[in-house]
């Protein structure tokens, strides 16, 4: 039975997680980020899960890790400097095929920037971040209830494909409530057994999870092996959302918060007489590509609006392929968009 | 002359747990002692069907290798936060987090440090040779004042490099651990009283009595530019001056 509270973005991704049958939490504190933390801390020994307030952002990773490495759902999350941090630990992971799941409540950088919300992260998620060719599958929720579905969504996609997973949102998400109707939990038993997992070599020969080996031509096969896996991800996983691009001339392309703005500017532009519509990727990587080059066969001009200073603009003229104009707007350092800004943006291309 | 082995009895071999693998450690290195003791207190208690080593980055990368039991390779210097991580997914599973003094007293201080402090109820063995092995010999925190590196070549000088750390030390003042202790393997006693610390490390984890450590003094003949022989006889006579062997800590 669904419940309804009116819920931070914070708590929503905390409890989803909890609901998802994450046995273990490990994280350090860091704005805006700070309630999920701290519902994990109140909620996990209740139920007899972990949660350990690590040393570090590098302890809180390589203690997902292990405990991924042992077979139980596990998380962590942060916040664009923690996340920096993260990065050998999420390559490790990526590199090890172990399933956990990662959270970005991205601040403004670089460097230790300020508090408030920013997508300047965008590269570092989507393009590696870490060292080696790696990709992890990026959800970038754009309201709270979303936010809790793709935090469940998360933890089944880290499973069925043995890779990182990482939430991509920001600082107002984190902050913002709404209502949320939060989904029935799920009993970790019931959950699919880890037969590759570290649970003691009982009438089995010895598991071993490595992301190395010194041969060459083995460590090839690995990466190979990497790379179909991805590839099976581009093919089934691409997630993405329309709105109002039937007859549109101009499309907005924008994720997370700043989509949930666009919105608002679509419903403002037609009142003006502008066929605005939006594009919003869902999973940033992998990138719904083909889908917005569809779009681009049918508009005048795709206005990419980020919340930095043009990352998922690159994705977006790549599969636009000038096809359409791809014209850019962005803040920058936490300054958050405004409706206003946007529709006076989309002015310059409309008519 | 054929051999009559009808009549003969096997008094020693290669412990259950431990694997026939070829070695990776260089002659005369006391990894390989090490190795064989872990292996054989496995058997002794029972554990190989629930354990799971940590294997480094380092000289022991390849620790995984060695034993059958369950295995993951760790990032440098976090060994201990896997260990965490492991030992808190499924505490019924005996984690042995094997490390080098690079790894653990070096890049790896913070996670060293804080697993000890909260009690993990895992098992470190810290070996300490005082030199980078793998990478071919160069200044380690253990690393002697005096001693010759690849990044030391006119010795280490403790007002441009700092002292070699004595890192057990500052773990024993820690109010969590339960056993902390710094042994050798130089000779025959050495390595029954090796046996017996890693015995009783593993044993407080088995009981549930929380985190241990063992440092192990090695050799590197192969860095320090020294035989076997005298590698040996360096640990007897210096290192173990400046890393005084015995207990600290056993609140078990």
């Amino acid at each position: 039975m669904e419940e309804r509270k009116l819920m931070r973005g914070n708590e929503v991704i905390a409890e989803a997680a909890i609901r998802a049958g994450c046995q273990c939490y490990f994280a350090y504190p860091i704005t805006p980020q700070a309630e999920l933390l701290e519902h994990m801390a109140k909620n996990m020994p209740r139920l007899g899960r972990t949660f350990v307030q690590a040393e570090s952002e590098l302890g809180a990773i390589n203690m997902v890790y292990g405990a991924a490495a042992a077979g139980v759902r596990a998380m962590t999350s942060s916040s664009s400097p923690g996340i920096s941090l993260k990065q050998e630990g999420i390559s490790y992971i990526a590199g090890a095929n172990l399933p956990a799941v990662i959270v970005n409540m991205m601040r403004g950088g670089p460097g230790l920037g300020d508090i408030a919300p920013a997508q300047g992260d965008y590269f570092q998620a989507t393009k590696g971040g870490g060292h080696g060719d790696y990709h992890m599958i990026v959800l970038a929720p754009s309201t709270v209830p979303e936010a809790g579905e793709l935090t469940m969504l998360a933890f089944d996609l880290a499973d069925k494909y043995r890779t990182p997973v990482m939430i991509l949102a920001d600082g107002m998400l984190g902050q913002m409530m709404e209502p949320v109707a939060l989904p029935d939990p799920i009993d970790p038993a019931s959950l699919p057994k880890k037969e590759w997992a570290l649970t003691g070599a009982k009438g089995r020969d010895p598991n071993i999870i490595l992301s190395f080996d010194l041969d060459p031509e083995v460590l090839k096969r690995m990466n190979l092996e990497l790379q179909r896996k991805y590839h099976d991800i581009e093919q089934n996983e691409l997630r993405y959302e329309e709105y109002q691009t039937d007859d549109a001339d101009i499309v907005i392309a924008a994720y997370g918060t700043v989509a949930r703005i666009a919105k608002t500017v679509v419903r403002m532009a037609r009142a003006d007489g502008i066929k605005l519509g939006l594009f919003r990727p869902i999973t940033l990587w992998p990138f719904p590509y083909d889908k917005l080059r569809t779009v681009a066969d049918r508009v005048d001009t795709i206005l990419t609006v980020e919340m930095s200073a043009g990352q998922m603009w690159e994705d977006v003229r790549l599969a636009v392929a000038e096809r359409a104009h791809t014209p850019f707007y962005g803040e920058m350092g936490g300054v958050v968009t405004t409706p206003n800004k946007i529709l006076s943006e989309v002015k310059k291309y409309a008519g | 002359m054929p051999v009559n082995t009808e009549n003969m009895i096997k008094v020693f071999g290669r412990p259950k747990s431990m694997t026939d693998v070829r070695s990776t450690y260089c002659p005369g290195c006391h990894h390989g002692i090490l190795t064989r003791i872990i292996a054989q207190t496995i058997d002794e208690l029972g554990i190989a069907d629930r354990t799971v080593t940590i294997a480094p980055v380092g000289c022991a990368v390849f620790a995984y290798l060695w034993y059958k039991c369950d295995a993951v390779q760790a990032s440098h210097g976090r060994a201990s936060a896997v260990a965490t991580g492991i030992k808190r997914a499924n505490p019924k599973l005996i984690v042995l987090s094997y490390q080098g003094d690079g790894d653990f007293a070096s890049i790896g201080t913070a996670e060293s440090i804080h697993a000890a402090n909260r009690g993990e109820n895992i098992t470190v063995i810290f070996v300490n040779n005082q030199v980078y092995g793998m990478t071919g010999g160069e200044m380690a925190p253990t690393t002697l004042i005096g001693q010759r590196t690849t990044t030391t070549p006119a010795g280490r000088d403790p007002g441009y490099f700092g002292y070699p750390i004595r890192f057990s030390e500052l773990i024993a003042t820690l109010d969590a651990p339960v056993y902390v202790t710094r042994q050798a393997l130089y000779d025959t006693r050495r390595i029954m009283d090796a046996e017996k610390a890693i015995k009783k490390a593993f044993t407080y984890q088995v009981e549930g009595k929380g985190y241990s450590l063992v440092e192990v003094l090695s050799t590197c003949p192969t860095n320090w530019h020294m035989s076997p022989v005298d590698a040996n006889r360096h640990v007897t006579e210096v290192v173990t001056k400046a890393f005084p062997l015995g207990d600290m800590v056993d609140r078990g």
